[in-house]
């Protein structure tokens, strides 16, 4: 038992500087940034946000604090988003879409980030009207065409400037904003399903009659060529062709298959001349 | 899950039950016994019911080892520690330090060594600050919690298809009109560092990119440039090399391998205007193809007939009078020779002729000859000539 009690107050006194070491130490991982916080007020930034920093030499890992008398916020360092609610804009032309986008952005000022915002959720919520207001006030100067590809264009350059004056108050810097989708309200889209099925027909109809044009030209075409070829063939003897022609036109008119033609001939027609034996 | 391996261990563990059962009767056995039927059949009980006579289950080691003490069980309490449920050692010390000794080492064994399969890579990180990047075979480093390696498979490829589902997924074209596309993203991780370092949510940041990058491209082109296949290889094109840039710009560690169109298609309710052109085209290629047979008959029959008169021509020119004679002949021959014919004097006999007397006759006798004129009928000398 006395083993025991030597134990258990070794034990304590271990135990006791683990725990005032632990309180001290402090692990920031790499994608955090720590703000430490001393009676209230932020002094230092460990792990803060450089763009040319490597991994490894930023600050993260152990660090130390005051125990009790400091207090540690973290803070996200990573790229995080603003979703917004698609919203409706209204182009120059009086025409509609719904627009979804959504901005990325980073803390780079945690100091700032924990004396306004406090959190990165209230910092996100504070963005999204902001980005709400500022996306429609940049292209609701736009023209429908040129809305659907505001994402060429300096709009979004534009936006992300606007939006980024603005997240500076929270310490954030707006990386890139972003049109993630444009949809067409109920009654614009059926207008526009009607129009695409017009232009369908349209289409339909053009193709038929433009399928009828050419056969036409192609069938013009071959009698011309047969035409000709006969032409050539035929014309080298007109006279000879003309009774060429005619015997086979007897032959044909005057076929076995036909009905019987009764011939009245003629004791002067050519064919029986020799008949009179003269 | 590991709640449960744990209370499993205490209650019925390959050490605690067997040897208990064999020397200090009731403890192990009884605990294991009563214990464990209801972990097999439904799982952890719930903490909260009243303990019964087995006592309950606790989350916590330290519980479930006192529940399995009889002395504390029957009293509620008391001190000393050690594992009472185990029997003594040989040399009657306790089982403590073996059993902390044992788990250290598998714990360093377990934390220390790390073994990556040849797509892996692993980031080393001490107390959360990077250290280095591990890679495929065996690696050695610091037992948890001062490092702790995070394994990620970087170069199988990863696919998305967006949209999820066979839901329909209207875009906007150029020319205003709409598409319903479904494609898929094939992506790996480029850089694992920048992909666990830098984004709150990389694969999801990847769909969205994708989608802001799809949209665009298909704004810039139009209805039929999207339907044709190169049109669709040039979105593909386009919003993989978008895609990529915009990666590249966040740092996002991700390579995108490539852009897939899966499905282009008209809106589900324009369908039958477009099946409309599909017949229309149709239509349009039977008519060019019938036009086309009809050509070359006519063109065939052309060449044929001039062919035949080329050389019937040929053998006309070299004896022209013979073989107009021959022919004339030949034609008449079988001309007549297919017909009834009247051979008659050439002036005012006509009216009286009774021609329907003939045509009957022509219809019994194949070949009925009537002849009135002057000469006799002499026909064999006709024919012979």
């Amino acid at each position: 038992m006395d083993r025991m009690q030597e134990y258990k107050s070794s034990l304590i006194a271990v135990a006791a500087v683990l725990v005032a070491l632990l309180l001290s130490v402090i692990v920031v991982p790499e994608t955090q940034q720590a703000v430490v916080v001393r009676f209230g007020e932020p002094v230092r930034v460990i792990n803060g946000f450089y763009a040319s920093q490597a991994y490894g030499q930023t600050g993260a890992g152990i660090n130390l604090r005051i125990p009790f008398a400091e207090r540690i916020e973290r803070i996200d360092k990573r790229i995080m988003t603003v979703d917004m609610d698609p919203q409706q804009v209204l182009s120059t032309d009086q025409q509609r879409l719904n627009v979804d986008a959504f901005a990325r952005f980073r803390i780079v000022d945690p100091v700032r980030m924990v004396k306004t915002a406090g959190t990165i959720e209230r910092a996100t919520e504070a963005l999204e009207p902001i980005l709400t207001s500022v996306l429609r006030q940049e292209l609701g100067r736009r023209t429908f065409r040129s809305l659907l590809t505001a994402e060429r264009g300096e709009a979004m350059e534009r936006i992300r400037q606007g939006l980024d004056r603005e997240a500076r108050q929270y310490g954030a810097e707006v990386v890139d904003v972003r049109i993630k989708q444009t949809d067409l309200p109920e009654g614009a889209l059926q207008s526009a399903f009607s129009r695409m099925e017009a232009a369908r027909n349209q289409q339909a109809t053009m193709i038929k009659a433009e399928g009828q044009k050419q056969a036409q030209i192609i069938q013009g075409q071959a009698q011309a060529r047969a035409a000709q070829i006969y032409a050539d063939s035929f014309g080298k003897d007109p006279a000879f062709y003309d009774f060429y022609r005619a015997m086979q036109s007897y032959d044909t008119a005057f076929d076995k298959e036909t009905a019987p033609t009764t011939i009245l001939l003629s004791p002067d027609n050519e064919y029986l001349k020799q008949f009179r034996g003269q | 899950m590991a709640r449960r391996a744990l209370a499993m261990a205490g209650g019925r563990g390959p050490w605690g039950g067997s040897k208990g059962s064999g020397s200090s009767g009731e403890d192990g056995g009884d605990a294991g016994g009563a214990d464990t039927p209801p972990d097999d059949t439904r799982g952890p009980r719930n903490p909260w019911l009243p303990p019964g006579e087995t006592g309950r289950r606790s989350a916590s080691i330290e519980d479930i080892f006192r529940a399995r003490d009889p002395r504390k069980r029957a009293g509620g309490g008391g001190g000393g520690g050690g594992f009472p449920g185990l029997p003594p050692r040989a040399n009657g010390k306790s089982w403590l330090p073996l059993a902390i000794g044992a788990t250290a080492l598998v714990w360093l064994a377990l934390s220390s060594f790390h073994m990556l399969g040849p797509k892996e890579e692993g980031i080393v990180t001490t107390f959360g600050r990077y250290s280095h990047t591990i890679g495929q075979g065996v690696s050695m480093t610091f037992p948890w919690p001062i490092q702790t390696v995070d394994v990620e498979d970087v170069t199988s490829i990863k696919r998305d298809t967006i949209p999820d589902g066979e839901a329909e997924k209207l875009m906007l074209t150029g020319d205003q009109n709409l598409v319903d596309l479904s494609y898929l993203v094939r992506w790996n991780i480029k850089n694992l560092r920048d992909y666990r370092f830098r984004l709150a949510d990389p694969e999801q940041t990847v769909r969205e990119v994708a989608e802001a990058a799809m949209r665009s491209a298909v704004a810039e082109v139009t209805l039929d440039e999207a339907f044709s296949g190169a049109g669709r290889a040039e979105i593909q094109d386009v919003t993989r090399q978008r895609m990529q840039r915009v990666l590249d710009y966040y740092r996002a560690g991700v390579l995108v391998q490539g852009v897939e169109i899966k499905k282009a298609d008209p809106p589900a309710s324009t369908k039958a205007a477009f099946e409309q052109v599909t017949a229309a085209q149709q239509d349009a290629d039977r008519a060019r193809s019938d036009a086309n047979a009809y050509a070359s008959k006519v063109l065939a029959a052309a060449e044929g007939s001039a062919s035949q008169f080329d050389n019937v021509y040929e053998q006309y020119k070299l004896a022209p009078e013979v073989t107009r004679r021959r022919m004339y002949y030949d034609t008449m021959e079988r001309v007549l020779a297919n017909n009834p014919k009247v051979v008659m004097e050439a002036n005012g006999v006509t009216p009286f002729l009774p021609l329907q007397e003939l045509r009957k006759q022509a219809a019994p006798d194949s070949l009925p000859t009537v002849v009135t004129a002057t000469p006799q009928p002499a026909q064999p000398q006709g024919s012979g000539q």
